[in-house]
């Protein structure tokens, strides 16, 4: 009754690791753990050396062979110095603003089209259903050129408008609320709609605060990549005042490559809040991950 | 799936709406009215993707035949003139090579170094709970974060990478200005940024696999390599083609990273198809946007194509179970 999806919308399933343990210490661990070890400390060095760098001087990164911790003291400037040197401040709250706008504009605006494909007598379903898939195989960057004309054509350059516009709506997070709304019990449904409540009232007092978890998974997701976009910020804004924190501090290398521990520390700043979200948000990371993740 | 149709006791209690979507044929009006209901609720989503996707599509389609005066306007009909200059012109040829040089760079190792720890972090060791969260971590950089790292790592006066290199009596490398190595460079960064994904899609396939199917694999003296290439890997089949198709697509979208570690140089030798496209519609007022677009053209029938191999072969050639 309910749609006949394309295939596509719903490629491998994941579900989250299985905790079986059974703890054996075989010699063959040995060698495990020594491939782990050597690929442990190669993949995290980048980390570490963007976190300890931020705290080293001057004497320390400009030096050859440069220091691989902080030996001529421990440098918490280099913060106060990335802040003053570009509008970081000012850059910080254009990211926080655009990333919240993103969110929660894909959230509801995919809340309310997953709640049409799953719940209303929507006409010519597949061909919608077509549509929002194929949104997500059109890549963004085969189309900037229109949208960048768009955005300064309607002045908004510069503006939080022109930085989240494009973005307000999502087929992934539609298909993401929908493979959710698909699970929700009818009986619960035909409850509500006993109570009186319409289809608004159903879906923002019940659907969604039981579809939580698909819920965080979307506003992750959608949080992350907002946040960490690149490209379209760089062509929406121009007045560094306006900018988002990603292009700060890609400027903040350019300008001042004398001084890595600053731009380190800016590094950092920007880094995080997504920090944070990958490693508590880990498991809503994974619910979202392999949901048509074409684009 | 989960809907039932025409339940009479629905339609009973609730004479005002339509007891079921899609139920045969409930009363008429009720019914229509439910319709532009469900229009409604698609609409702010069709405006978006109306304004900001399919609109775009169409002009970029049209900017793509047309001219450009140097003001960034378009100058009138010229037919394919753009295409056919986009496949003589040895720029652009070159722009196409080391895009598929840098695709193939970026996904192999970045799927096999994420298939190689997912693989290790399934052996029942102690503190797998800790790698599994720190081999993430890649995952929250930022493409503008972990470029800026990288410039600083890859840094020929002082950086840390040439500073190993010291240790072993090895001369500094110029990571990102010789034109035999920039592009291996900005891959090594690439692949750094792909592996917190990969790893991701890999643990959650590894940790869905079967349980029972790998302990009669184990009980039939399966073990170690033999239990991995025979058992685990076949299975595992629909991540990994899942991921050689993601990553392939996201690697022909990269930007960022070229633009912050080489600027497209040196001899535009990393200079991909995406960062053309940016070079010819932005970089130094250029606003050669009909050039541009016929380039994004291209971009967006190699994706398509690639989503269309994805939907003719995911279902026949991958074993599912």
């Amino acid at each position: 009754m309910t749609t006949t999806s394309p295939k596509a919308a719903t490629p491998p399933k994941a579900t989250a690791p299985k905790t079986s343990r059974r703890s054996s210490s075989k010699p063959s661990h040995i060698g495990s753990y020594l491939i782990l070890g050597v690929l442990f400390l190669i993949v995290l060095f980048p980390v570490y050396y963007g976190l300890v760098g931020s705290f080293m001087g001057e004497r320390d990164t400009n030096s050859f062979p440069p220091a691989l911790w902080p030996k001529n003291g421990v440098h918490p400037d280099n913060y106060s110095k990335a802040l003053d040197i570009i509008p970081l401040g000012n850059q910080y709250l254009t990211s926080v603003l655009q990333t919240i706008g993103i969110t929660l504009g894909q959230m509801v605006t995919s809340a309310l089209a997953a709640y049409a494909f799953v719940f209303l007598n929507l006409r010519w379903r597949a061909f919608w259903f077509g549509v929002f898939l194929s949104t997500m195989m059109i890549p963004f960057e085969s189309i900037i050129i229109p949208n960048y004309l768009l955005i300064s054509q309607w002045g908004l350059k510069d503006t939080i408008a022109g930085l989240t516009l494009p973005f307000l709506a999502t087929g992934f997070g539609t298909f993401l609320l929908r493979q959710s709304f698909l699970s929700f019990p009818m009986e619960l449904r035909d409850a509500a709609r006993v109570d009186g409540a319409g289809h608004f009232r159903f879906l923002f007092s019940i659907l969604l605060p039981l579809s939580r978890p698909s819920l965080a998974a979307l506003g992750i997701w959608s949080a992350l990549s907002a946040w960490n976009m690149y490209f379209w910020p760089l062509l929406a804004t121009e007045d560094p005042k306006h900018q988002t924190i990603q292009i700060g501090i890609s400027q903040l290398q350019s300008s001042d490559s004398d001084s890595p521990g600053m731009v380190l520390a800016g590094v950092m700043l920007a880094l995080f809040p997504t920090l944070l979200l990958v490693i508590f948000g880990q498991r809503f990371i994974v619910r979202g991950l392999t949901t048509g993740a074409v684009k | 799936m989960t809907t039932t149709t025409g339940d009479p006791v629905r339609a009973e209690h609730d004479p005002e709406e339509p007891p079921q979507p899609q139920s045969g044929s409930p009363a008429g009006g009720e019914a229509k009215r439910e319709r532009w209901i469900a229009i409604g609720y698609l609409l702010p989503a069709l405006a978006i993707f109306g304004l900001f996707i399919f609109w775009p599509l169409v002009k970029s389609i049209l900017l793509s035949v047309q001219g450009t005066d140097i003001l960034g306007n378009p100058s009138g009909f010229v037919g394919f003139v753009n295409y056919t200059r986009l496949f003589s012109d040895p720029d652009f040829l070159q722009v196409l090579w080391v895009t598929f040089a840098f695709t193939i760079l970026t996904v192999i190792p970045s799927i096999a170094i994420a298939l190689l720890i997912a693989l290790l972090l399934q052996s029942r060791i102690r503190g797998v709970r800790f790698f599994r969260t720190a081999f993430a971590l890649p995952f929250a950089f930022s493409v503008a974060t972990a470029s800026v790292i990288f410039g600083v790592l890859f840094n020929p006066a002082s950086g840390v990478l040439n500073g190993i290199l010291n240790t072993f009596g090895i001369d500094k490398v110029q990571w990102l200005t010789n034109p035999d190595l920039a592009l291996w460079s900005v891959s090594g960064a690439t692949v750094w940024m792909q592996i917190g994904y990969n790893l991701l899609v890999l643990s959650a396939g590894l940790g869905a696999l079967p349980e029972d199917v790998l302990e009669a694999a184990r009980l039939d003296g399966a073990s170690g390599f033999r239990l991995q290439r025979s058992i685990v890997m076949p299975l595992l089949t629909p991540q990994l083609f899942f991921l050689v198709v993601v990553g392939t697509i996201h690697s022909l979208q990269s930007f960022g990273q070229i633009k912050i570690l080489t600027v497209g140089g040196p001899e535009d030798r990393t200079t991909t198809l995406v960062y053309s496209i940016y070079e010819q519609a932005f970089a130094n007022n250029n606003s050669n946007y009909g050039y541009a677009s016929a380039q994004a053209m291209v971009l967006l029938i190699i994706v398509l194509v690639i989503t269309a191999l994805q939907f003719g072969v995911l279902e026949r050639k991958v074993f599912y179970r």
